[in-house]
């Protein structure tokens, strides 16, 4: 008996390296430290709304579809295949067979239609749901066979398949709920105020090119990090790999310290903007009213600002002078036919003595004889903003117009744009994570919440409003990506011409990421550092002090 | 006076001069942008160089000199004088009216002060001109920055009211404004001028924390405070040096005064 048991260890101990490196061969890909700003507020990725949650959310959920967050196209993930039917209604998926949850349990296309039903349950409030739900209704779930699944929707959905980016799929059957996963980690541990521990999902359904399974990492450390003067000064110490995203100075300061270390993708999707208050029932004086609502004294002022001088002064050149509502980064929706920005103070003044506005000495009066002055609030705090107003309260001075600068805690301004509107101008920005512009929605509608220059119109005020909310009703419902462009393109144009939005610059993309790093490519879209976390390795960096 | 004092007291005179005089003086005006020159080092043009936006930081130091030296010692006078007569008359008369001024100060100091100036903020009107304010933050700061220093000065006024010269004064029928002002504000003024002299930088740093809620001086007036707003980017510190002046002549100021004044005091 003790010999058969001897065998048996022994087999055991012979055979159990060589199955462990044909189901996984070793890495040693390291452990990748980087900082979250805040404590992630959940871990179910069909509740993600902050920013710490939806990294947690990118690096370990499976999707069927990804966005390649270079190419800008959708790759295969889950499913091999998919395919939008004509009405714009319902999506075939065809997924991959064989594969398993980081605990194990199979996955099977029961698991996509468990997901897409907890997605879009009214009770569970998901705000990724949110994206999809364009009439009431029910949506049907079918699953022919284990490896495909039919989704149905009540209505059209515009941009369907992109959407699936960002639908991590659910275990059904797994005990573990949430926290079994099909992307490249999952949450080994999590020390509240600390750090979350993300470990290498040996399941990931990936591999390389040599047929090496994915991802290279042992583990990603998110260390819980609010400060970001502290962060770059870790990074400096060689303490964490990458920031994802930095401001202009910090970049500056980086580029000249260590410029191997600082990355600048390019324009990104968000931008800086102002506008002037439209709402009929503001509390400021009538004749105010009358300018703002006037297109010439809004394009005036958009032609008076000098956004080469905001991109290079505020931003030291790392910002492009923005064009309209979709940056140039976006390469499909962006409307190249658009005008570039112009800065023609001589332009302004004569626009504005169309509008009935003269040039008396160094001071531009309206027909009524009252002077031109507005107050532009903004978020106090934040520098790039103060120095944009201040810059472009001289530029303004140029044309005799006075412009007063009012800063404001967030909340405050917040309170004032959105319920008291007291106020008569505003700065502020616009952070996007989406190529498609469908989700700009809630800022055209003339009756949305965040048409900020007057929202909650029961019927358009203008009819380029109304051109506008037409636009966007056909463009919803279109499903060729042909004619939705179409659609967005005159919005572009519209917008370009009205100027609700005198849009000033897009940022450019800015992160860190040391040497030691490899396999990184930036990406003007968010995650800009590490949306290929899965083929990242470690390597020594003698810069940055990562070998110690 | 000493030749330290005397040292002090020119430069204080010097300061005050330049003050004064910064409108002939200035090289530009404060707001003035030279924006083929942001963050320059400190040329014949530009003797400290520019801003971020290619200001005059020269000018601006003068202009924020104006503002910051005429205010925050008006403010720290407020809070002293609000201070010094809670303070002693609580410390002189003891009893129910010192536990309830202490309890107003330790209720005082227990309110959140942020959020009730957050609170002012949002009820002012935006369109106040920069210079309304900056009254306005000084003010407010004059109005709510006493409760420390009730503290202290009424622990001293404790220590004088059992004192053999005031039993003396109380002997003789001397009444109790008297007494305040006669025996009591005499051997507490150090202490009046000590709490004046810690409260003006102390109201110059709190006008540049005003001034991220947007309660302090609105750009483009330039403030102490705001100019040392700046200091916060340290790394940017080692390469331009000439960016610590505003802090270095708040320490001038400081030092000086304090120099110079008790000398006032022995004399009287």
């Amino acid at each position: 008996m003790r010999r058969v048991w001897f065998l048996l260890s022994f087999s055991i101990v012979l055979c159990w390296p060589a199955s462990v490196r044909a189901q996984a061969p070793v890495q040693s890909g390291g452990e990748l430290h980087f900082c979250l700003h805040g404590e992630p507020k959940t871990f179910n990725p069909l509740l993600v709304e902050d920013g710490q949650s939806e990294t947690i959310r990118y690096l370990t959920g499976g999707v069927l579809i990804r966005l390649n967050r270079q190419t800008q196209a959708l790759e295969p993930a889950l499913a091999t295949s998919w395919k939008v039917t004509p009405d714009g209604r319902t999506i075939k998926f065809h997924l991959r067979s064989g594969l398993h949850f980081s605990d194990d349990t199979p996955f099977t296309s029961e698991d996509v239609a468990y997901t897409v039903k907890a997605l879009m349950d009214p009770q569970l409030h998901s705000p990724t749901g949110d994206s999809f739900r364009s009439s009431d209704g029910q949506v049907v779930v079918q699953t022919p066979s284990a490896d495909s699944i039919v989704v149905t929707f009540p209505a059209p959905v515009a941009g369907l398949a992109r959407l699936f980016d960002q639908v991590a799929i659910l275990s059904a059957h797994s005990p573990k709920k949430e926290m079994a996963v099909l992307g490249p980690f999952f949450v080994a541990d999590y020390s509240p105020g600390s750090y979350v521990l993300l470990r290498r999902n040996s399941n990931y359904w990936k591999k390389d090119k040599e047929g090496k399974p994915l991802p290279y990492l042992d583990s990603i450390r998110l260390d819980i990090q609010r400060n970001h003067d502290i962060e770059i000064l870790r990074f400096r110490r060689g303490e964490i790999h990458l920031i994802n995203a930095l401001d202009a100075d910090l970049f500056d300061r980086l580029q000249k310290e260590s410029p191997a270390a600082a990355h600048d993708a390019g324009p990104s999707l968000d931008s800086e903007f102002m506008w002037f208050n439209l709402v009929p029932t503001a509390a400021f004086p009538e004749y105010k009213k009358s300018w703002f609502r006037t297109t010439e004294f809004r394009k005036a002022i958009s032609l008076a600002i000098n956004r080469a001088d905001l991109v290079r002064i505020v931003y030291a050149g790392h910002a492009q002078p923005a064009y309209g509502l979709i940056s140039p980064a976006n390469h499909f929706w962006f409307n190249a036919g658009l005008p570039a920005p112009r800065y023609d103070s001589a332009g302004a003044l004569h626009l504005l003595s169309q509008g009935g506005f003269r040039l008396e000495g160094s001071t531009l009066r309206d027909s009524s004889g009252n002077r031109v002055e507005f107050t532009v609030v903004t978020s106090t705090g934040n520098k790039p903003r103060e120095q944009m107003v201040t810059m472009i309260q001289q530029d303004l001075s140029q044309i005799g117009i006075k412009m007063n600068i009012a800063t404001l805690d967030f909340p405050s301004l917040i309170e004032r744009i959105t319920r008291t509107f007291d106020y008569e101008a505003c700065l502020l920005g616009f952070t996007n994570t989406d190529l498609d512009p469908n989700s700009q929605m809630n800022v055209w509608l003339s009756s949305a919440e965040n048409h900020q220059w007057n929202p909650k119109q029961s019927k358009p005020a203008t009819a380029w409003e109304a051109e506008i909310d037409r636009l966007m009703q056909t463009q919803a419902a279109a499903t060729s990506d042909k004619k939705r462009k179409a659609d967005w393109d005159r919005v572009q144009q519209i917008v370009a011409e009205q100027q609700p939005f005198i849009y000033l610059i897009n940022r450019d993309a800015m992160s860190a990421i040391s040497p030691a790093v490899i396999g990184s490519a930036p990406s003007v879209l968010d995650p800009h550092a590490f949306w290929n976390a899965d083929v990242l390795r470690l390597g020594p960096d003698p810069s940055l002090g990562a070998q110690k | 006076m000493k030749l330290l004092q005397k040292v002090a007291a020119s430069t204080l005179v010097a300061i005050f001069a330049l003050m004064v005089l910064a409108a002939f003086l200035l090289p530009a005006h404060y707001a003035r942008q030279f924006r083929d020159i942001p963050n320059a080092g400190p040329t014949a043009v530009h003797p400290l160089g520019t801003d971020a936006l290619g200001r005059d930081s020269l000018s601006r130091l003068l202009y924020g000199t104006r503002v910051s030296l005429l205010l925050a010692p008006a403010a720290a006078l407020l809070s002293t004088l609000i201070a010094a007569f809670l303070g002693s008359v609580a410390g002189l008369l003891g009893g129910w009216f010192e536990r309830m001024v202490l309890a107003a100060t330790d209720l005082s100091l227990a309110l959140p002060w942020l959020f009730l100036l957050l609170v002012v903020r949002a009820l002012l009107p935006l369109d106040v001109p920069p210079l309304v304010s900056v009254v306005i933050a000084f003010l407010m700061m004059g109005l709510l920055g006493w409760q420390a220093s009730v503290r202290v000065i009424c622990a001293s006024a404790r220590g004088v009211r059992d004192s053999d010269f005031l039993l003396l004064a109380r002997s003789t029928g001397c009444k109790p404004a008297r007494l305040l002002w006669r025996h009591v504000a005499p051997n507490l003024r150090p202490l009046f001028y000590a709490q004046f002299f810690i409260s003006i930088p102390l109201f110059i740093l709190t006008e540049a924390n005003l001034s991220i809620l947007g309660l302090g001086v609105m750009e483009p007036m330039p403030s102490w405070g705001n100019l040392m707003r700046s200091l916060e980017d340290f790394s940017m510190l080692s390469a331009n040096p000439w960016r610590l002046v505003p802090l270095v002549l708040l320490v001038i100021v400081v030092m000086c005064f304090q120099l110079v004044l008790p000398t006032q005091e022995v004399t009287q």
